[in-house]
């Protein structure tokens, strides 16, 4: 789960790294009012779950509560990547003399955290990976022993080799690491960490993203999710129980499993169509869930067709049937349905869809090139 | 012979009063596997089906049932511990259903699982099947067919409709292994090639990948390196859009690191042959074994 920079600032700041105090508003005025209490010249942010915001002009500065309110009235409302700017952050401005990377994360690799700092800070981190890979410096972290003070230290020479610097940006890079390892943090990153011309070290952004498996210890953290953020019917299918992407073609997918369910996807394309999802029943077969999952697809207005294929191990064919049946007698159902089961209780699923006057196909090939012809494509 | 199961295999099932473990542990044993302990904290002394004791620690179904293998159907937010209990109590192969372990908490477990020197299968994964020998875990028993085909897949439901369509073509399997869908997990794809390279009863292998990660290029470096059997490879996930989560924790396009267009180019560079659809892996393997 995505958290906004202003979220991850309040846990920075709970774990001790000089992050500047800011304020997060949702109006123009709101805007006004936090630039006044800052005092000075600050800088409007948006808050949304998107990299280059900049770029995409959703940060502006602002010399005072005036230019404040308009910048805020100009980046509030804004869509940055398809998702609508809700509240801004206001930030007093900093001095900067020097910007800096640090951020942690999790290593597929090595199956460990490891900090990545660079003292080219201030621009995307996969860029200078790429063009200058030798300015990116790195520790892995042993879980059981945490980020170790002689790592902290090591990565804070190699940014900065004045000790008056390097010895706050160790700090930094420790208080970095307990709040990653506190929140069940995929990333943690301070991009960028500055240095200011009168000698301070300053956190003046904040990035996290947290494990969703590990939510459940973390109510605090669960209420910090943006709901906004999500598509309604994302956030219905989450409620749900069900995993689901929205995507833009035309042909509806339902599927038991992540892996058969990219398959299908695939070869919706590979026959000449476009998935208009991602969407994963499970494993367990509740035919509530079914119906939620048939409401979802037919609801977005893109589908002409919907494919169920469905693979019966732990999920038995027949609860499907029944959810099918279900959903179809509750809601009128305006494209054209296909459906593929095999596996568990197959024969039982194949007699409950009969009665209710659904065919159901046994090869998944032939059923996905029938969803295909039926959403129009040629 | 197979890899990692087998006849030798005496299997401890952990959460065996809960649920799913009661369900599928009677499915296993159905199936022919030695199933000589369940474990659930609070119940030793009992039976399970009036012929499987009951211990409250691995330790005990270890020393008294003398288990070698476990298989875990606990809950996630204890799965972790389950799986240090089972190594510490000298279990050699733990094989983890449980989907949904917090990354965290699989960190801290990898050094601990390395330390003892057994082996973890998973978390988040169908286990293993030796068709008509043995199964740990939750694949159908119904759609296997022994022969010589070694499968080696990241998913469950794909590793099922591939089992099925070989199956329907008459080709048999020697093992087929879910190594699961997370990001973090024990055997990994080299792990499996390499088993099945030194197996006398595998002459190819089915290797079923998807987008996250780099584990499939580097499986696809030790093919070409370390492998004499043909190899037939399947990536899923082209159509998945970059930075979303496609239901498995770890099959995510970071930047553009680990697209499937990345993985498939790997495979072909090292000499694996892939199949565009899942039904073409019948015709690629007829064609290499």
């Amino acid at each position: 789960m995505n958290i906004h920079e202003y979220q991850a600032r309040e846990i920075f700041q709970a774990h001790g790294l000089p992050v500047p105090d800011s304020e997060v508003v949702d109006t123009p005025e709101g805007a006004a009012d936090a630039a006044r209490s800052l005092g000075g010249r600050v800088v409007i942010k948006a808050q949304v779950h998107a990299g280059g915001r900049g770029k995409a002009g959703g940060v502006k500065l602002a010399a005072d509560p005036e230019e404040a309110r308009d910048a805020a009235g100009l980046i509030l409302g804004m869509e940055i990547k398809g998702l609508t700017v809700r509240k801004v952050l206001v930030a007093p401005t900093a001095d900067i003399a020097t910007e800096a990377y640090v951020g942690i994360v999790m290593d597929r690799v090595s199956q460990r955290p490891v900090m990545m700092v660079s003292p080219e800070g201030g621009v995307d981190i996969e860029e200078v990976a790429e063009t200058n890979p030798e300015a990116i410096f790195k520790e892995t972290i042993d879980p059981r022993y945490g980020l170790l003070n002689h790592q902290a230290t090591r990565l804070a020479y190699r940014l900065f080799s004045d000790p008056s610097l390097a010895r706050p940006a160790a700090g930094v890079l420790l208080g970095l690491w307990r709040a990653y390892r506190s929140a069940d943090a995929t990333l943690a990153e301070v991009n960028p960490l500055i240095s200011t011309s009168s000698g301070e070290v300053l956190a003046i952004d904040a990035k996290m993203n947290i494990d969703d498996s590990a939510l459940f210890r973390h109510p605090a953290l669960e209420a910090m999710r943006d709901e906004d953020a999500e598509a309604p019917s994302e956030r219905r299918a989450r409620e749900a129980g069900l995993s689901y992407i929205k995507l833009e073609g035309s042909v509806g997918c339902c599927v038991n499993g992540a892996g058969l369910a990219m398959a299908t996807m695939d070869l919706v394309k590979y026959y000449g169509g476009d998935p208009a999802n991602f969407l994963d029943i499970g494993g367990s077969s509740n035919p509530e869930k079914v119906v939620c999952a048939l409401e979802i697809m037919a609801g977005d207005p893109n589908v002409l067709s919907i494919l169920f294929n469905i693979f019966g191990g732990i999920t038995r064919c027949d609860d499907v049937a029944n959810g099918i049946v279900e959903a179809t007698s509750r809601l009128e159902l305006r494209v054209p349905l296909t459906i593929r089961l095999t596996g568990t209780n197959e024969d039982e699923a194949v007699g409950i869809l009969g009665v209710a006057g659904f065919e159901a196909d046994t090869d998944m090939d032939r059923a996905v090139q029938r969803a295909v012809r039926a959403a129009g494509v040629q | 012979m197979a890899i990692f199961i087998g006849e030798h295999t005496r299997l401890v099932v952990q959460g065996i009063t809960g649920r799913d473990g009661s369900f599928h542990a009677r499915q296993m044993r159905d199936y022919g596997t030695r199933l000589v302990a369940g474990v659930t904290p609070g119940k030793g002394g009992q039976t399970f089906d009036a012929d499987v004791p009951i211990f409250n620690t691995v330790v005990d179904a270890v020393e008294e049932a003398g288990a070698n293998t476990s298989v875990i159907y606990v809950p996630a937010s204890f799965a972790a511990d389950a799986i240090l209990e089972s190594a510490d109590s000298g279990i050699e192969l733990i094989v983890c259903i449980t989907e949904g372990i917090p990354v965290a908490d699989m960190m801290r477990v990898m050094p601990y699982i390395e330390e003892r020197g057994c082996r973890l299968v998973g978390p988040n994964c169908p286990g293993l099947i030796v068709p008509g020998i043995c199964k740990v875990g939750i694949l159908p028993g119904q759609i296997v067919l022994p022969g010589r085909v070694g499968i080696v897949s990241r998913s469950g439901t794909l590793t099922y409709e591939v089992i099925f369509q070989l199956t329907s073509a008459g080709i048999g399997q020697s093992t087929s292994i879910g190594i699961g869908g997370d990001p973090i997990i024990g055997t990994d794809f080299v792990d499996c090639l390499r088993a099945f390279e030194a197996d006398s009863e595998t002459d190819g292998v089915v290797i079923i990948g998807e987008i996250g990660g780099t584990d499939e290029q580097t499986a696809a470096r030790f093919v070409s390196e370390n492998m004499t059997k043909p190899v037939v490879g399947f990536i899923a996930g082209q159509t998945a859009p970059p930075g979303r989560r496609m239901g498995h924790a770890g099959a995510i396009i970071s930047g553009s690191e680990g697209t499937a267009e990345e993985k498939t180019r790997a495979f072909r560079e090292n000499g694996i042959a892939v199949a565009e659809r899942p039904a073409d892996i019948v015709d690629a393997l007829q064609a290499v074994v």
